[in-house]
């Protein structure tokens, strides 16, 4: 089942419809709904390496839904630490649980302090 | 400017239903209602109905009608019986493919083809180019609606809305056409599709397409959805179904695409002398089915590798929701063409393995 439209208030947002969740000196990646349902139902996940080294703005790796193929974006550089294997399995979890079970990758960012440039979600919503 | 994008009359119905619409050649279409996968899959297990409003229709009367066909087309008509539909090309002097269609033989020596939404001014144009005397041809384009109803409960469904002294809808022949009243809706009624199912294509006036529509929905005890063109997409290639404009388009032939077998040598048609030469000394490339190895998805462009070399490019690609594997179509050279060959498919800078495998992709038994 597709999830609801949401944007949860605790994340920060990047304008190309990524997601941050920060965890101590980590952070949690993934697509926003917006992203998703855009998307349509996603069947494929390309990840990248666990130990990776990505860019802001760069992508990271990419989602296919029947009819396309979409780069992720980094919203923030860092080193990936995990990619989530459920995903690669079941990539309907990004359509399912984009903010939950459907994360994409877990990163040790370069500055932590980054974070503060993204979007808080008003602004990001008041993107869509 | 480009214009504005056309509707069929079916477009407030897509609408209600809460279809994602986009546009395609020019038409703004269905491309799924719920999902792609969900629809395909009903398609493949009960029934899916699709709004193909966006077609052409092209009619051909007159005395001088046949003579106008035996030469535009790839086909022979004479082959055709009143009641009956033929898979067909118009093609031009380098027997490349100007349009494929199903050539209808109607009563009282009407013909219809139903042609490619993109082409129909092209196609137009094309036979009127002929200049053939006692041929009238007439786009119907506008005043013409277009459902299939396709999958193993579609003639079941129809059975039920079909009028009831008429022989039942399953009497009709595959590629058989018929003129009946179908839930209260004068129709043509051809046993063909683009789905590899058993099922139907409707065709009726633009104004009634409403009522056809909801008379088939209606009927939802059996199963049926609403499909939009992305599972018409997934289908036709699960079937290796060439879709103009990516698979075949005026620069490849039928011997090319591997589609010989509809074409009917040893008469003079437009492009006959291109294709009868290929049929005879053979050709450089051959549109073939490739199934991945790995987990990636080929898409429309990706080049197709042997030995680290470009020998081919991608067509068509999906991920099949039927046998949950990438398939695409492509060109390559006939000495890689043998089903078991092993090439490699250039997916966004990673080379993955795909087999050459025969078509279609999918069948019930498999």
């Amino acid at each position: 089942m597709p999830a609801e439209e949401s944007y949860p208030e605790d994340l920060r947002y990047h304008r190309d419809h990524d997601w941050v969740r920060v965890d101590g000196d980590e952070a949690v990646f993934g697509i926003t709904w917006h992203a998703q349902d855009a998307l349509g139902e996603v069947v494929y996940f390309e990840p990248p390496a666990v130990g990776a080294q990505i860019t802001g703005d760069g992508s990271y790796g990419s989602l296919e839904s029947v009819k396309a193929v979409s780069d992720v974006i980094a919203p923030l550089s860092g080193t990936v630490t995990a990619v989530n294997d459920r995903v690669v399995e079941s990539p309907e979890l990004v359509n399912e649980d984009p903010y939950g079970d459907g994360w994409l990758v877990r990163v040790k960012l370069d500055d932590l302090g980054a974070v503060e440039g993204l979007l808080d979600a008003a602004a990001y919503r008041a993107l869509l | 400017m480009p214009n504005d994008p056309r509707r069929t009359p079916l477009y407030d119905w897509h609408v209600e239903l809460g279809a994602r619409m986009v546009d395609f050649a020019g038409w703004e279409m269905p491309v799924y209602y719920v999902g792609i996968n969900e629809e395909h899959r009903a398609v493949r297990a009960r029934a899916g109905l699709f709004d193909v409003s966006h077609m052409g229709q092209l009619e051909v009367t007159g005395s001088g009608a046949e003579t106008l066909l035996r030469k535009a087309l790839a086909s022979d008509i004479d082959r055709i019986e009143e009641g009956r539909a033929q898979y067909s090309f118009l093609l031009n002097d380098k027997g490349g493919i100007v349009d494929d269609l199903i050539v209808y033989r109607l009563p009282e020596g009407r013909w219809l083809l139903v042609v490619n939404a993109g082409n129909i001014a092209t196609d137009l144009a094309h036979l009127k180019a002929l200049k053939q005397r006692g041929a009238t041809i007439r786009d119907l384009s506008d005043e013409t609606a277009m459902l299939a109803l396709q999958g193993p409960v579609a003639l079941e469904l129809l059975a039920d809305i079909w009028p009831k002294k008429a022989p039942a809808p399953h009497t009709i022949p595959v590629f058989g056409c018929v003129e009946r009243v179908v839930a209260g809706v004068p129709c043509i009624v051809a046993r063909t599709g683009y789905t590899g199912e058993p099922g139907v294509e409707l065709l009726c006036a633009a104004d009634r397409a409403g009522d056809l529509w909801d008379g088939i929905l209606a009927r939802r005890e059996h199963g049926v959805v609403p499909s939009g063109l992305g599972a018409r997409d997934t289908l036709r290639l699960e079937m290796g179904y060439p879709l103009h404009g990516h698979d075949i388009d005026p620069k490849t032939t039928p011997i090319e695409a591997g589609l010989g077998r509809f074409v009917h040598l040893g008469r003079p048609f437009t492009g006959s002398a291109v294709v009868e030469r290929q049929a005879e000394k053979g050709v450089k490339r051959r549109l073939v089915g490739l199934r991945l190895l790995d987990r990636a998805i080929p898409r429309e462009g990706y080049a197709v590798l042997h030995d680290g070399a470009k020998v081919g490019t991608i067509t068509s690609g999906t991920l099949s929701p039927s046998i949950d594997r990438g398939i695409g179509l492509g060109y390559v050279p006939p000495g890689l063409a043998e089903p078991g060959t092993v090439l490699q498919i250039d997916v966004r800078g990673r080379e993955r393995d795909a087999e050459v495998v025969p078509l279609p992709f999918y069948s019930k038994e498999s």
